[in-house]
């Protein structure tokens, strides 16, 4: 079972390699709207400086949405759905399986370019480590919580629009800690109990979004 | 290995009051006119869709008791052949090979696509494209074969192969069911005809003499 999950990760992989412009399209769309911010708030540092951990966490997670739309609609749409529910993985593995090829896929690439841009818009080099911590759990979360609203609305009409409505409110947490954690090590303030409350949501997610994936690609191919 | 009676309602009555009971070895093609419900029926059959009413036993084991692993039991080939444009043939399949424990080259083989394994899938021709589908139905080593239209765009040749394995799959004690509109080369196979939208068969059945009782059974119910 676990190999048959990993060769669900790995023909993920494959695909993403093969679709290169597709997968390194959320990078750019990331590096690019991170650095629409200085062009419209002006080159004042301290400004700069100030809003970059949310700035850095908005851009990411609209990067991370970006391929969540085909992430089980294509799988959809040419009837791999139907043969991957019956390789005999669970329908939540299967989900988990794909939730993790998009968190390889888009996730770990974000937090890379993360930190040019972090340090483009000047965040002190100290507070790199807690970006990244908080952006490692962070993206987690959202391919866990991405992909259970991208199974869920699956097979509906206008899928894509649904899709950043239903995800975003519920991300919304994690967004708070992540930039809060950063501020917080920015400022002196202890930036670890935002941390943890990020990892408790990670860990509450882990188990639930498979779940509720799994029972959303049921639905999808009835 | 038995399934029997099987209802399934959609928004509209699809299927009703549908049973079939096929063992070990045994082929059944289901045919009627187009929106009859063959390939909802043999959705249903693979575990991909419930029934609204009814049953599905496998071994007398409801189905719906374990849906991951009747899943495992079955290969489906849909109308679609969910190969991957980008992917070769060969990474195509790969998954379903660890899945369904196959050899690539033998099932390729059988379907006389070897000589293609590199080539990228938006390569091939739909007949070449189904051929691959129906390797990975080879591959999936399950009992319980589930063929939507296997023959849609097949040659004279791969038509004589897709008959070969089937057989080969049914001298090994496996199940075949599959729908059609033309002939496919089956010997001994049952029919069962799905009456279609408007019912216009009150009763129909067709018993054929083992000392198991055979039932094919449609019923059209009055709106």
């Amino acid at each position: 079972m676990v190999s048959l999950f990993c060769a669900v990760i790995f023909r993920d992989l494959r695909l993403a390699l093969r679709h290169g412009a597709d997968t390194l399209g959320a990078v750019l769309f990331f590096i690019l709207t991170g650095t629409l911010f200085p062009l419209a708030l002006g080159p004042s540092p301290d400004l700069l400086r100030h809003m970059a951990p949310g700035i850095i966490w908005v851009c990411a997670l609209l990067a991370a949405l970006l391929p969540l739309d085909r992430l089980f609609g294509a799988e959809l749409e040419d009837g791999s759905l139907d043969q991957l529910l019956l390789i005999g993985l669970p329908p939540s593995l299967v989900a988990l399986a794909k939730m993790t090829a998009h968190w390889l896929t888009t996730g770990l690439p974000l937090l890379i370019a993360a930190v040019p841009l972090a340090i483009m818009l000047g965040l002190p080099a100290s507070t790199l480590p807690i970006l990244l911590a908080g952006l490692l759990l962070g993206s987690m979360v959202l391919s866990l919580v991405g992909g259970m609203g991208a199974s869920i609305v699956l097979g509906a009409r206008r899928g894509g629009v649904l899709l950043p409505l239903l995800v975003l409110p519920l991300i919304t947490p994690a967004l708070i800690f992540g930039a809060a954690a950063i501020d917080a090590a920015r400022t002196g303030l202890p930036w670890a109990p935002d941390l943890e409350l990020l990892g408790a949501f990670l860990a509450g997610a882990i188990p639930l979004c498979p779940l509720a994936a799994g029972a959303g690609l049921r639905a999808a191919v009835e | 290995m038995a399934e029997s009676l099987s209802v399934f309602r959609g928004d509209r009555l699809v299927l009703d009051d549908v049973s079939l009971t096929l063992h070990a070895g045994e082929a059944m093609l289901l045919t009627g006119p187009n929106g009859a419900g063959k390939s909802t029926l043999l959705r249903v059959l693979a575990g991909l869709r419930r029934p609204d009413s009814g049953t599905l036993l496998w071994d007398n084991t409801p189905i719906q008791e374990d849906r991951t692993t009747h899943a495992a039991r079955v290969a489906y080939l849909g109308h679609q052949d969910a190969l991957k444009p980008s992917l070769s043939v060969l990474e195509n399949l790969h998954l379903f090979a660890r899945a369904g424990g196959g050899s690539i080259p033998d099932a390729l083989t059988a379907v006389d696509l070897l000589p293609l394994a590199d080539l990228p899938a938006r390569l091939l021709s739909a007949g070449q494209k189904r051929r691959a589908a129906l390797a990975r139905v080879l591959l999936a080593k399950a009992p319980l074969w589930l063929l939507d239209e296997p023959s849609l765009g097949l040659d004279a040749n791969a038509i004589v192969l897709l008959g070969q394995a089937i057989a080969h799959h049914r001298a090994q004690g496996g199940v075949v069911i599959a729908t059609t509109h033309v002939p496919l080369p089956l010997d001994d196979v049952r029919h069962l005809a799905l009456p279609g939208a408007p019912p216009p068969v009150d009763r129909w059945w067709d018993e054929q003499g083992d000392e198991e009782t055979r039932l094919l059974q449609t019923e059209a119910e009055e709106w």
